[in-house]
């Protein structure tokens, strides 16, 4: 029996690897046609290749990014002058995937890459690069764990830690004589990360921390304890370095027990306006700590957004201006480095990665104005924190 | 004050389990099998009850429909979300458990872990995994000493619709004549049979009572924590049956008992304990009861016959 069931693995282990070859080719040929007609012939481009999940159910932050990213890439090639050719591939969010996407892109001639979209595929893919020596920009995966020991890997979103120590920063500003009380999943890298980097930032900074509550997988459907805790301490600011979905539990029970405190959540809370059947007067003056205000005025965001809106039907959020910001990234340091379409990949990497160090190098973008990167790989700009106003952010 | 908001939350959490171990112990106590799919009935019935009020909100009423349009829409929603679950139980019943009517006890519980899987997937297809955030029925909250202590209305609603149903269950077992169908097929189905009970149809009818139940519990558990996901009946749904044997399975008041104490004891084990311990204490729990009282709280031990 046991036997069999070894052959029957091996087999199918097998037709996977069959399958997934199959499914490779399919996609070069799918790819994408460019929407302005502007694809350039080979050989004069630079070759971008972009990793996020297309399809699966986290799909919704890879088609953002590579959306962003291919209005980048339009506006880029609109100009004339060097021309870009993006080519973006699906790894559903899964690190084995996003090697396979990898692996797709280098055969195609990758000369540096925009991706990946979510952490876990990040970390694998990006370990690939490091050993290949190709540039890579990931737009939104925030683990330090991507850019750990990669000089070649650069993030354009804020690591977790950062967020947390910069909205303690923030707070310490802005509202120091509140009572806080933070609520965080503590079976998340992305929540304890941020929760433990703002905890301490928080008692350096001399915050008052009244009431800690966790959660996890399986108790995040309710709060009434968490809350009733924090209420009863009197806290007057939640903190909620969490996903919006819980979140939005969070702010429901909340106000069915008539607790009213300041809310105030990082990049996670971004996309709980568009969460279906939420009220968003629920969310009336909560918070955030985001990279991107898709409300700004500014005219940078304004264009981006009119445009987004007009192709994809929809509002971008915070991952589709990172793919629009990772294009003008290496847009940027190619330009200052002087690349030509015809270097190689290891060539390009390496001017890029003494670029993107360089202390002159800044860009401004959609998520940020003028962004530096340090060795490590670590973006530094302002954050952005918003207030929820009328369904919609306001920048403070 | 504080406690005595734990002891509310925990009652109220305790009722909705009360709810879906009700449907449970129903089905256990008369089919003599485990319904796993039943958590997964009272996610369809959120959904029903979400796209109902959606729909109603949007089109017929309006953004400014009157307080009592508002509420008769709630109301429709959940009618339509009972009639909607009961349906899908009397089908499930049908296509999936009466083939299996004259199986061993294990076939029909891996059928029923299957059509659990069935229901998840089928949502997932329908609905799309991104959650939906639940409008809860009932708004607002009631205000006690000065605004120190705050028992919401879903609290409340919860816990007496609890109560009415329980005390309904308890008097239409003993009283109606299905009912009575019912106990008679609970203690013997062939001695019932050679009295003249359609035996197939009361178990229907249990199946489809008990899916009734579920609509109205997906109902009050996505009010009271309002999420709703394809995966939302499953853990509800193995807290309650936990409960439902925690009181006694087939034992209707032994449901209610059960539901309530898991969730006062989940409530304090969160607040006094530790967040993360919760679900293992509910759990260590179960296991000191059983091991003491081997049938539940009220459960009636029966020697099995050989």
């Amino acid at each position: 029996m046991k036997k069999f069931r070894m052959i029957a693995l091996a087999l199918a282990a097998v037709m996977c690897v069959s399958l997934t070859a199959c499914g490779g080719g399919d996609d070069d040929s799918k790819q994408t046609p460019d929407p302005t007609g502007t694809t350039p012939v080979a050989g004069e481009a630079f070759k971008l290749g972009g990793i996020g999940p297309l399809t699966g159910e986290n799909a919704i932050y890879g088609t953002s990014a590579m959306n962003g990213a291919q209005i980048a890439v339009d506006e880029i090639n609109a100009k004339g002058g060097v021309q870009l050719e993006l080519n973006a591939q699906d790894d559903e969010a899964d690190g084995e995937k996003g090697v396979n996407a990898y692996n797709n892109l280098k055969d195609w001639g990758m000369q540096a890459l925009v991706g990946c979209v979510t952490t876990g595929s990040c970390i694998a893919v990006s370990t690939e690069l490091n050993r290949d020596r190709i540039f890579g920009l990931t737009p939104s995966a925030s683990s330090a764990d991507v850019t750990a020991g990669k000089d070649n890997m650069f993030q354009v979103c804020f690591t977790d830690p950062n967020q947390g120590v910069t909205s303690a920063d923030y707070m310490a500003e802005h509202m120091a004589d509140k009572k806080i009380a933070i609520i965080y999943r503590n079976d998340d890298a992305y929540s304890q990360g941020v929760r433990d980097a703002f905890a301490a930032e928080a008692s350096a900074k001399g915050l008052n921390i009244v009431y800690e509550g966790t959660f996890n997988k399986d108790t995040q459907t309710d709060f009434n304890v968490q809350l009733t805790g924090a209420q009863s301490q009197g806290a007057d600011l939640v903190y909620l370095p969490i996903y919006y979905q819980p979140a939005s539990v969070i702010l429901s029970q909340a106000k069915q027990m008539n607790y009213a405190p300041t809310f105030f959540g990082i990049d996670g809370m971004d996309g709980i306006l568009t969460l279906e059947g939420f009220d968003t007067a629920l969310a009336e003056g909560v918070m955030l700590m985001t990279p991107f205000n898709a409300w700004g005025t500014d005219d940078l965001t304004k264009n981006f957004v009119t445009e987004y809106e007009s192709r994809y039907g929809s509002t971008p959020n915070q991952f589709a201006a990172d793919g629009y910001d990772a294009v003008y990234a290496i847009y940027n340091a190619l330009m200052a480095a002087e690349c030509t379409p015809d270097m190689s990949a290891a060539d390009i990497c390496e001017k890029l990665v003494a670029q993107f160090t360089a202390a002159d190098f800044s860009v401004d973008g959609l998520t940020g104005t003028s962004m530096t990167w340090s060795a490590n790989g670590e973006v530094a700009k302002a954050p952005v924190i918003v207030v929820i106003e009328g369904g919609a952010y306001v920048t403070q | 004050m504080e406690f005595l908001s734990y002891l509310i939350s925990g009652i109220s959490l305790g009722s909705v389990y009360a709810i879906i171990a009700l449907g449970y112990t129903m089905v256990y106590g008369i089919a003599k099998m485990l319904n796993f799919a039943h958590g997964d009935v009272i996610m369809v019935g959120g959904y029903v009850s979400f796209y109902a009020t959606s729909a109603l909100s949007s089109s017929l009423l309006g953004p400014d429909a009157s307080m009592g349009a508002v509420a008769a829409g709630k109301i429709i929603s959940i009618l339509l979300a009972v009639l909607v679950c009961t349906v899908l139980g009397i089908i499930i019943e049908r296509l999936a458990y009466k083939p299996l009517r004259s199986a061993t006890s294990l076939a029909v519980l891996i059928t029923a872990i299957g059509v659990s899987y069935f229901l998840q997937n089928a949502a997932q297809l329908l609905f799309g995994t991104a959650p939906k955030s639940f409008t809860p029925v009932v708004q607002n909250q009631l205000s006690l000493f000065g605004g120190q202590l705050n028992i919401s209305y879903v609290s409340l609603l919860t816990v007496i619709a609890c109560i009415i149903i329980m005390l309904a269950l308890t008097a239409f077992t003993s009283k109606s004549k299905l009912g009575k169908a019912m106990r008679a097929c609970s203690e013997d189905k062939g001695a019932a049979q050679l009295m003249g009970i359609n035996v197939n149809r009361t178990i229907s009818m249990t199946f489809a009572i008990g899916s009734a139940l579920a609509a109205v519990a997906g109902v009050l558990l996505c009010s009271f924590s309002p999420t709703l996901m394809p995966t939302t009946g499953s853990m509800p749904g193995i807290k309650a049956f936990t409960a439902a044997v925690f009181g006694g399975i087939g034992s209707i008041p032994g449901a209610f008992l059960g539901g309530i104490l898991l969730g006062i004891i989940e409530s304090m084990a969160k607040a006094y304990i530790s967040t993360q311990l919760a679900n293992a204490i509910v759990f260590a729990v179960l296991i000191v009861v059983l091991l003491v009282r081997p049938a539940g709280l009220l459960g009636k031990y029966v020697p099995e016959k050989v």
